[in-house]
């Protein structure tokens, strides 16, 4: 296969910019896309060239198939990459690369629509051996009824193509079943054009466990290690970190032999990431859903194993197959990841776009930023909210953490609201210090300092 | 009243941090024109290649900074059409058949000067102003961004 000398990046913001990094360091041009919104942005002007693709609003741009493979056949681009969101899970962007001879950075447009298809994601992994959450699909109401009785309450509702936490209604009393299921399949069908939905039993508490996997396509597969991103809001990821802490070694080997084993059974192609919900305390696990992409938590990986994930995603694009064994794999120390969102805690975390007048970012040893942000960067209101994402890594754990809290606190940013102060916060509670927290722990969190926090702020 | 170069700055803040690319105010007579883009934007040149070897396809053939809005629209005489869309710009209906406009050819709002192809969907591309084309920027078969100037066209009466 001809080498990939010039990459059309159909992104933006900070992954934008970190994989154009890559691409320097490989001697690969990059030819960003980018909306109106984001000409000025550092990614447009780190790239080799840009090219506006259209208006602000993403669907317009951003979102548009045809649009950006026309941007990638007209400059000439060899390969597409398309980071995280947007359309890196499209399987229709992957297939009309495919069509027209250009080199999607990802998998095939057939594993995309695989694990895109969550029911099919789940029957993928039964037939792998790697154990799903009790639920399934339902014909009918009284089907629906019957399966429910059979899982027990609580349980989710959840869409066959949401993912990451949307979609998803959850049930408390088998009588609020019906309307559940009703209201959940009216909005899957308007979010994700798929109004079907399927139950699953609604497992609490349990720890958000993922597996970064790499395959070469032709069925060799070999897994990064675990990333445990258990602190979330809202099924919005804010701190992830490798190795999750307390985890026995026993119940982490298995966690990653199946995810190993589910993306052989798909000869998965380039990096994904294959998610678990832990109960750690029982020693069991279940398959969540598989990313067909780079995630945004690729760093915690990175730091920890020196691979450079990109560079590994656009080798096994270029044909070039696995370059790592599983035994070249030898993860040293711990790192920790926050995300800097534009939000503010004391408005519900409402988005807080505007202009960046002023910033410092943290840097000394062990700190990485990946972001898009600097001074006079504007914040536009159309995308999400995320600014940067600070990586601290460290012998151990506590060094990790000593650093990016230190990091943390010497970060300055003026002109947007941030949950700066927030995760420091988090940083310093002492459950998040003795580690290994579940998902539940932010919301937890939020209750016991909401009322006070809000006072101080008026 | 007066506008003090306080208010200006304010007013100026106030432009950036919209979604609008001008603003014209008249108050008592004063006047004030903003136009977002002007030469002491911010020290930020988008889409340079790099030096002519490592340069794209394409993109030595076209200034570096292409794209509306132009500063050329402070001349109010003539009107930027921007291309509505990324993709190939044709000038004619077909190879070998004359093209849609050129320059001196009058034109109105609805008149067609172009053809923008994405993945063999062609898209038409009218004026939007009416009045002479002065002078056509966007090569035959060339890709353009969206918001490049394809023409610009002089306003009659």
């Amino acid at each position: 296969m001809a080498a990939i000398r010039r990459i059309l990046i159909a992104n933006r913001g900070e992954i934008a910019a970190r994989i154009i990094r890559t691409c320097r360091a490989l001697g690969i041009e990059t030819v960003l896309a980018a909306s109106v919104a984001d000409r000025d942005s550092l990614p447009a002007r780190l790239a080799d060239r840009t090219l506006c693709i259209g208006p602000a609003r993403s669907t317009e741009s951003y979102l548009r198939v045809e649009t950006v493979v026309q941007a990638a056949l007209g400059a000439g681009a060899h390969a597409i990459h398309p980071g995280y969101g947007f359309l890196s899970e499209r399987a229709a962007l992957a297939r009309l690369c495919e069509a027209q001879r250009i080199i999607f950075i990802g998998p095939t447009a057939d594993q995309i629509e695989a694990v895109g298809d969550k029911l099919r994601a789940r029957a993928e992994a039964e037939a792998a051996n790697v154990p799903v959450v009790p639920g399934g699909a339902a014909a009918d109401a009284a089907a629906a009824l019957a399966l429910a009785r059979r899982i027990g309450a609580p349980l989710l509702v959840k869409a066959v193509g949401g993912g990451g936490g949307r979609g998803m209604k959850r049930v408390d009393r088998l009588q609020e079943l019906p309307r559940a299921m009703e209201l959940a399949s009216s909005e899957a069908g308007a979010a994700f054009g798929d109004a079907r939905v399927y139950l699953e039993r609604f497992v609490t508490p349990g720890r958000h466990i993922e597996v970064q996997v790499l395959g070469d396509g032709a069925g060799r597969v070999i897994h990064l290690g675990e990333r445990d991103c258990s602190v979330q809001r809202r099924y919005q990821k804010l701190i992830e970190e490798t190795p999750a802490p307390g985890l026995a070694a026993s119940l982490l080997q298995r966690i990653e032999e199946a995810a190993v084993r589910f993306a052989e059974r798909l000869a998965y192609r380039g990096a994904g990431t294959v998610e678990f919900l832990v109960d750690g305390e029982r020693g069991e696990f279940y398959f969540l859903e598989m990313n067909a992409r780079i995630q945004v938590e690729h760093p915690v990986t990175e730091a920890v194993t020196g691979v450079d994930l990109v560079a590994e995603q656009i080798a096994i694009a270029g044909g070039e197959g696995l370059r790592l064994g599983q035994r070249d794999v030898r993860p040293s120390g711990c790192a920790i990841e926050c995300r800097v969102n534009a939000e503010d805690p004391a408005q519900d975390f409402a988005p807080s776009p505007g202009r960046v007048t002023e910033v410092s970012w943290p840097g000394g040893p062990g700190i990485r930023v990946d972001t898009h942000i600097e001074g006079g960067s504007r914040v536009p209101p159309f995308y999400d909210s995320l600014l940067a994402k600070i990586i601290a890594h460290g012998a151990d754990r506590a060094a990790a953490l000593a650093r990016l809290r230190q990091a943390i606190a010497a970060t300055r940013l003026a002109g947007v609201a941030s949950n700066l102060t927030f995760l420091a916060a988090v940083l310093a509670d002492e459950r998040f210090q003795a580690g290994g927290v579940d998902t539940g722990f932010v919301a937890r969190l939020l209750e016991r300092a909401g009322g006070s926090e809000r006072g101080s702020r008026a | 009243m007066t506008l003090t170069a306080k208010d200006v700055a304010q007013i100026t803040k106030l432009l950036e941090d919209s979604s609008f690319d001008e603003l014209d105010l008249e108050i008592d007579g004063v006047k004030l024109s903003l136009r977002r883009g002007g030469s002491s934007a911010a020290p930020i040149e988008s889409s340079a290649p790099p030096a002519a070897a490592g340069a794209p396809a394409g993109a030595a053939s076209r200034p570096a900074a292409p794209a509306a809005p132009t500063p050329s629209t402070a001349d109010p005489a003539f009107r930027d059409v921007p291309a509505p869309l990324l993709g190939t710009f044709y000038r004619a209906p077909k190879p070998g058949a004359p093209p849609f406009v050129e320059v001196g050819s009058a034109v109105e709002e609805q008149t067609i000067i172009g053809i923008i192809e994405v993945m063999k969907l062609m898209n038409t591309v009218r004026a939007g102003v009416s009045g002479r084309v002065a002078q056509i920027l966007a090569r035959d078969g060339a890709l353009v961004e969206y918001g490049e100037t394809l023409m610009r066209v002089g306003k009659t009466g």
